[in-house]
């Protein structure tokens, strides 16, 4: 019996300083990827989301991200930028498929949906965007710094929201962060990024696992 | 017709070298500017008023072609010139020019064959000064149209980027952006039409009144003209932005901003 494919699979990965990375993610991994500011962590979740042209491919479930449909394929592989952008004047209407969890669970009022977005704080935009991004159900998560702005209650709710999401849908998240801390709290794998490349790093508190 | 001496075009040139002269004094740095612009529209018309006088005694449809096809070529030109961030290489000067040659070309060619109806078509009389009008006026509605395309793309990457990390297909990430450039490309004729009249009387209407004819006679023309410029300028702006848009994305729905040139 052939073993299943990995959710996702990144083979030669090469975009300007970036790469050549090759990386298998399994439903349920959560891949952190650690390194200095301009090594390239953004450059790579966005040749991941396919929105930056680049060598090497990308598969999903077994499957080529050239035998999918570009929108098709960022639906399912969903990026959520360092800085959340919107064009509606109400949050609410960027929500199309409505709330994906109670707003309270991370530190936010129902009511807030009704607001025009230029009342909103640049760490409320931040934990409603990732609202936005899990209401289309993703199946992999590429998360750059999604708790830079947030107070270290709020980021504690919304590692939760993330950790929950990922069992609950069988998903897998590359998220992007500097936090030691949270890379141990959160992660089951990983990366520091150096010239270009991935390199695997042991995770304080985790090593008897290996 | 009053028939204009040396003199009298000499005195209105007058005119515009005091204002020069004005600009000069308050340090508007302008009057370069000025002067060069008035030297170039008493050069070139006079020029275009001879070749027109050769290709109307001529009446051939190898002339009118040829000098169609100089008029679009600078016309084209002038579109990219008109944009600040235009696409770069030959795209930059196609998509404009491909877009004019499409909605001028076609329109005048209609209102040639089926409202007209002179024999032959291409009677350069009537041929050559509308599609200069069209030209002319579909020129400016799509070098804007086109400007705040390219524009917004640029300043708007993060929110049509973001867009498209949700799941969005390329024409839904940069619609409210095609539909504010196609807007801003036919507000110029919008407010020619709703003014025309009440506020301004139309350049070609004056002319005509000037030469002689009967207003009325003018003022049909003038609808005439006034329709088909928005016809022309809607559908190439229309065009444009449309396979503009297009282009700022690739294959694999990306935007791709490195296609545009950075003023």
């Amino acid at each position: 019996m052939s073993k299943a494919p990995p959710l996702l699979e990144i083979k030669q990965l090469r975009r300007l300083m970036v790469g050549p990375v090759t990386l298998e993610v399994d439903v349920g991994d959560c891949l952190c990827i650690s390194g200095p500011s301009g090594s390239g962590k953004s450059l790579l979740l966005r040749s991941i989301a396919d929105l930056d042209p680049h060598e090497g491919s990308l598969w999903l479930n077994g499957q080529p991200a050239t035998d999918i449909l570009p929108q098709v394929w960022r639906l399912q592989v969903g990026m959520l930028p360092p800085e959340s952008a919107w064009w509606l004047p109400r949050v609410r209407d960027h929500f199309r498929n409505g709330v994906p969890v109670p707003l309270e669970q991370i530190g936010l009022q129902e009511a807030m949906l009704d607001q025009p977005v230029i009342r909103l704080s640049s760490g409320e935009k931040q934990r409603l965007a990732l609202m936005r991004l899990l209401s289309n159900r993703p199946r992999v998560l590429l998360l750059d710094e999604p708790t830079a702005n947030l107070d270290p209650e709020n980021t504690q709710r919304v590692e939760i929201v993330i950790t929950e999401y990922r069992r609950a849908h069988k998903a897998a998240v590359i998220w992007v962060s500097h936090d030691t801390a949270q890379i141990e709290r959160i992660a089951n794998r990983h990366y520091e990024i150096r010239n270009g490349e991935l390199l695997s790093q042991a995770i304080a508190g985790q090593q008897w696992l290996s | 017709m009053v028939e204009l001496s040396v003199v009298d075009l000499a005195l209105a040139a007058s005119l515009v070298l005091l204002l020069a002269l004005l600009s000069m004094r308050l340090q508007y740095s302008i009057s370069r500017q000025l002067l060069i612009a008035a030297v170039r529209t008493a050069v070139q018309l006079t020029l275009i008023g001879l070749v027109l006088k050769v290709i109307f005694e001529s009446a051939s449809l190898g002339w009118v072609t040829l000098l169609s096809a100089a008029m679009l070529l600078v016309a084209g030109r002038e579109v990219m010139a008109r944009q600040e961030r235009r696409f770069k290489g030959w795209w930059g000067y196609a998509v404009g020019t491909f877009s004019m040659f499409l909605s001028s070309f076609a329109v005048t060619v209609f209102a040639l064959i089926v409202i007209l109806g002179e024999d032959p078509w291409y009677t350069p009389q009537y041929a050559i000064p509308l599609l200069g009008m069209l030209l002319g006026n579909t020129m400016s509605g799509i070098a804007i149209a086109m400007d705040r395309l390219t524009h917004a793309a640029w300043e708007q990457r993060h929110i049509i980027e973001a867009r498209l990390m949700l799941g969005e297909r390329w024409d839904e990430a940069i619609a409210d952006y095609r539909r504010q450039a196609i807007r801003s490309g036919l507000i110029p004729i919008i407010n020619a039409m709703a003014a025309a009249g009440i506020v301004s009387l139309p350049g070609m209407m004056t002319g005509q009144i000037l030469a002689g004819a009967p207003p009325v006679e003018a003022v049909k023309y003038q609808i005439l003209i006034m329709f088909l410029i928005a016809a022309g300028t809607g559908l190439g702006t229309l065009a444009a932005v449309t396979i503009g848009s297009k282009h700022l994305f690739d294959e694999r729905q990306r935007l791709c901003l490195d296609r545009l040139r950075h003023p």
